[in-house]
């Protein structure tokens, strides 16, 4: 990670008291932010990131030097066309791009915080992040829009600020994480704190950080992203640079010498501590649960349009986990539109090149905007 | 937009509550909108169909009458309307049972298996009759369960639904349907509109 590059910030001086019960004050909050705020600052979206994504939505990210996490979907003339609309976008609390994280220091003591660092909720990241409205001075956004973690971060902002957006278009999520969501986040935090390095979570120095560790953490997150014939289809049985297999534990196969390349990469661009405390928000996610079990009782404050997708080969958060967020607001009668887009890319299909899925987001996102 | 649009649009009154079940592209859906100010929802099939309303701005879901119809409260609607879809249905009954407890009222309609040109071609040809509303052959056609006019009359008096009104559409003519011209509109109309409560 290089944070000697300058980030947007934001410092919260507001207390907010997070769900396990401790108060944060004068946090920063790292945001980014794309086109530019109408007079009638009516044209705001507020973008919510994934688990490892980040405040850069699109362009060149500066940290990485590669396409922001969604170039696919926000730009100009794109889906969510920055030539009309403002878009923010902002770290998570608990993440590692600038946001108030567990890489950060204890002011007091000047050691990092590792596992100091509060557990944080879904919840928690919302209520962080809706200062940024008022530091805009925005009142009522134009849309909330996220996929995959995103969603429901999407999820829980209508249901705490149900005043606050117009239009609220969860992707490829669920409004509860399932034993299988939890599990897969659960085999990533075993492989980082099985790594020496992690040190439980008090690792200071550059060379003695967990990337073993959160690379196979990344790797096996990596499978849930993709679909089993996109994997196929691009990889197959496919060997890597050689006539036959070799008879040995090197990467014989592509599939295998991709994956490896998936969590060597990651690991520059990502802290393990991080790493565990989104998983742990995700997995504490239970929008339901928050109301007694009435998940429609979660959006009955909101008159907000809302837009649901999902994709078909989506099997960490698949279609009928995001019908059940449709159902409930039927339920309630709210204005609720769905499809299910057709792809094979997986999990992953959000954040990738697929036409319908753009071309269903931005129609309805512009539709939306000209009934303002 | 086809005359049986228009005639189902006659039938609901402005700023109704209403969802179209098999909306197709939102046409009938976008009319109701602009024209009467109704607050629309609609329910389709086919994602090509769904994408076609989302770029008209139209609220849609994409879903299956048979198996999605359930999520809606009862009485979530004033009106619930079906276009010639109720004969494609596997078990249609359970759909008008579905359709009445959504909504207050139902407009159902159905292309009609007892119109002439439909008779005389299996009488004269003996075969599977193919008709502009009916274009299909048996071995693809989406329809499973065929009826006329009058078949339809004594389900729907069967099962104790009322009918408030029923319409005969033949081409560009549009009739009342009553007891003493039943038989008559049965052979000479292609589609039957019928609005009805449970």
């Amino acid at each position: 990670m290089n944070t000697e590059i300058n980030l947007k910030t934001l410092i919260v001086k507001k207390p907010l008291k997070l769900d396990c019960g401790k108060i944060i004050n004068n946090f920063p909050i790292a945001y980014e932010t794309y086109g530019s705020l109408n007079e009638k600052k009516d044209n705001a979206i507020l973008v919510f990131h994934a688990l490892t994504g980040d405040q850069f939505v699109t362009g060149l990210n500066p940290i990485t030097n590669k396409d922001g996490w969604w170039s696919y979907a926000v730009g100009p003339d794109k889906a969510i066309d920055t030539n009309k609309y403002f878009v923010i976008c902002s770290n998570v609390i608990g993440g590692c791009m600038g946001s108030f994280g567990p890489s950060h220091k204890d002011p007091d003591t000047q050691k990092i915080l590792g596992t100091n660092f509060p557990v944080i909720t879904i919840n928690d990241m919302v209520n962080a992040q809706n200062n940024l409205l008022d530091h805009f001075g925005i009142e009522k956004l134009f849309s909330v829009v996220g996929g995959s973690m995103g969603g429901m971060q999407v999820l829980q902002f209508i249901s705490n600020f149900p005043g606050k957006a117009k239009t609220v278009i969860p992707i490829a999520c669920t409004s509860s994480h399932s034993a299988q969501n939890i599990a897969f986040n659960e085999l990533g935090r075993q492989a980082i704190t099985a790594d020496n390095n992690w040190n439980k979570g008090d690792y200071n120095t550059k060379d003695s950080v967990p990337n073993k560790g959160l690379a196979v953490a990344r790797m096996a997150a990596h499978i849930t992203y993709l679909s089993k014939k996109s994997l196929q289809e691009k990889f197959g049985r496919k060997l890597q640079e050689r006539e036959d297999i070799k008879f040995s534990f090197d990467a014989d196969f592509q599939i295998e010498s991709y994956l490896r390349y998936q969590g060597s990469v990651f690991v520059d661009r990502f802290d393990a501590n991080s790493y565990l405390y989104i998983t742990r928000a995700m997995d504490y996610f239970d929008l339901g649960k928050q109301f007694k079990g009435n998940l429609s009782d979660a959006f009955k404050e909101t008159e907000a349009k809302f837009f649901i997708i999902s994709f078909t080969s989506d099997w960490l958060y698949p279609t009928q986990e995001n019908k059940d967020i449709v159902i409930a607001l039927n339920g309630i009668g709210a204005d609720v539109g769905f499809v299910e887009i057709a792809s094979d890319k997986g999990h992953d299909s959000f954040l990738l090149d697929v036409p319908d899925f753009l071309s269903a987001l931005k129609n309805f996102l512009d539709k939306s905007y000209t009934e303002n | 937009m086809k005359n049986e649009f228009k005639v189902i649009a006659d039938l609901i009154e402005k700023d109704k509550r209403v969802l179209d079940v098999g909306c197709a592209d939102g046409t009938l859906m976008k009319f109701l909108k602009d024209n009467k100010n109704i607050n629309i929802r609609g329910l389709e099939i086919s994602k090509d169909k769904v994408q076609k309303c989302i770029a008209k701005g139209l609220t849609v879901i994409e879903g299956n009458a048979e198996k999605d119809l359930s999520q809606f409260p009862d009485k979530s609607f004033d009106y619930v309307v079906l276009s010639q879809t109720l004969q494609a249905f596997l078990n249609p009954e359970l759909v008008i049972n579905e359709l009445l407890r959504v909504g207050n009222k139902a407009i159902v309609t159905i292309p009609n298996f007892g119109y002439w040109k439909i008779r005389l071609h299996l009488l004269t040809k003996g075969t599977m009759p193919i008709t502009k509303t009916l274009p299909d052959e048996w071995y693809n056609t989406p329809n499973l369960h065929m009826c006329t006019i009058k078949d339809f009359v004594h389900f729907v008096k069967s099962r104790n639904f009322r009918i408030f009104k029923s319409l005969a559409l033949n081409n560009e003519d549009v009739s009342l349907i009553n007891n003493s011209n039943l038989g008559i509109k049965n052979l000479f109309a292609d589609l039957g509109i019928f609005l009805i409560e449970k």
